[in-house]
């Protein structure tokens, strides 16, 4: 029998509430290890919610969030912080140039890795853009800078929040050429937020359904989409209004 | 050296020290402010913002009593010293550098704090990464206090005597030459401190120009 890898994250009973109406609330989840985790949902099923706790930037009012099978209260260690990297829906640019934003990361760790940098300017074409004022940069160009900016410290896990809502094919055709890169050559693993059914079936190992604050179902992305069992995922992957 | 000479020396020494000191301390205490939560930060806040509309000549009662040989820091006899000059101009620019660093800090969008601390910034290192995103305002709250310093008179003759050759600043001289009824040279020395104002304003204007075109 294969050993059995431990879980990247363990989830048990997190709640927490966001303003008047809305409350995540997820009894019982394990993220593995490696590959890509996609979690799918409609708009405020707390899946953007779920990453920033994933990435302990925010405390839960209950619960227990186990990384590596160690018990993490917040505010998590600065050391385990640095090993994730996230990519935001809306793309936040620092003030300055698109250097210093690609930069910044290495520099809060006073790490530099000049290969790295200029590896990522190639494969996101960025190469052009490098001394450009960051917050004068398109959509697809901003979104294509946050995620060399997340990549350039080799984090350990990759945090994607709807990182192609919006763009063009080409940025798309980009971004997701980098996650299955990264996933698969760097062994990075990639936890991705999407309304993309599609991308999910390119990309996924694994994924998830949400809704309304509460995990639906998970499971190996073949058997999520060839044997759905809840009727809200059924309908959510035909393409109906869920939630 | 003239003595006109040496009273826009000392000017510039005394407000200069002052607004340095009150910058080292108020900066990094608005920022704190702009960014924590805690228990007792609206009193805080509210002492702060008070501060911003302390009159100078209250500031200079306050400190002169503390300075005096009966007050508690009547041992260090610096009373009538550009020290205590130094000392009674930090207390008026502190609150007004601490008050718009702390608004300037506030009103970042809270996304950026989030993707600052996503890239991996230590605490200390996300408060001055968040005070370089607001450093225009922070820069209006420099600017703020030195223009409540520069010119102010209460305290500095209360704390200072305009002594001549020792404490005599730029508006401590307007006041006793406009008493003298020297009122062309009282004129001209207003001058003096107005192009002086004028150009300590104009390179920190230069300044934020440089910032605003790197913020982009």
């Amino acid at each position: 029998m294969a050993p059995t890898i431990a879980p990247l994250y363990s989830l048990y009973g997190i709640r927490k509430r966001y303003g008047e109406g809305f409350r995540l609330d997820i009894e019982r989840l394990d993220i593995p290890r490696n590959g890509v985790f996609a979690i799918l949902g409609p708009n405020g099923a707390g899946k953007s919610s779920l990453l920033r706790i994933l990435h302990f930037l925010e405390p839960v009012e209950a619960g227990e969030l186990h990384f590596s099978e160690q018990r993490i209260d917040y505010p998590a260690p600065l050391k385990l912080r640095r090993r994730i990297a996230m990519v935001f829906q809306k793309p936040v640019m620092l003030s300055g140039s698109v250097r210093r934003n690609l930069t910044f990361g290495m520099r809060v760790r006073k790490q530099w890795h000049p290969e790295r940098f200029e590896s990522l300017l190639k494969e996101l074409d960025l190469g052009g853009l490098v001394n450009a004022p960051a917050r004068t940069l398109s959509g697809g160009e901003a979104q294509r800078v946050a995620l060399a900016r997340a990549l350039a410290t080799r984090p350990e896990i990759l945090l994607l929040d709807e990182p192609t809502a919006n763009l063009d094919p080409y940025n798309i055709r980009l971004i997701e050429h980098i996650i299955k890169r990264i996933t698969h050559q760097e062994g990075t693993s990639t936890i991705l937020v999407t309304h993309d059914v599609f991308q999910v079936r390119r990309l996924a190992d694994h994924a998830a359904f949400m809704v309304g604050g509460q995990l639906v179902e998970m499971g190996a992305v073949d058997d999520f989409f060839n044997n759905p069992k809840d009727p809200r995922t059924v309908a959510y992957l035909t393409g109906e209004l869920v939630g | 050296m003239t003595p006109l000479t040496e009273i826009v020396l000392l000017t510039l020494k005394v407000s200069g020290i002052a607004l340095g000191l009150a910058t080292i301390v108020g900066v990094p205490l608005g920022a704190l402010l702009g960014l924590s939560q805690f228990r007792g930060r609206s009193f805080i806040v509210g002492l702060v913002y008070t501060g911003m509309g302390l009159p100078p000549v209250v500031v200079g009662l306050a400190v002169y009593m503390t300075l005096s040989r009966s007050g508690p820091l009547g041992d260090l006899s610096m009373l009538f010293t550009p020290a205590a000059m130094i000392a009674a101009q930090v207390v008026i620019a502190l609150p007004l550098i601490a008050g718009i660093s702390m608004a300037a800090v506030d009103g970042l969008d809270q996304a950026i704090r989030l993707q600052l601390r996503s890239l991996g910034t230590s605490p200390t290192q996300e408060l001055f990464s968040m005070l370089l995103e607001a450093r225009l305002g922070v820069l209006a709250g420099i600017v703020a206090g030195f223009g409540g310093i520069i010119s102010e008179v209460g305290a500095a003759i209360l704390v200072g005597g305009n002594i001549q050759g020792k404490t005599r600043i730029l508006s401590t001289a307007i006041v006793l030459e406009t008493r003298r009824g020297n009122f062309g040279l009282g004129l001209a020395l207003g001058g003096v401190l107005l192009s002086l104002a004028f150009v300590v304003n104009f390179l920190l204007m230069r300044l934020e120009a440089r910032w605003r075109w790197r913020r982009r």
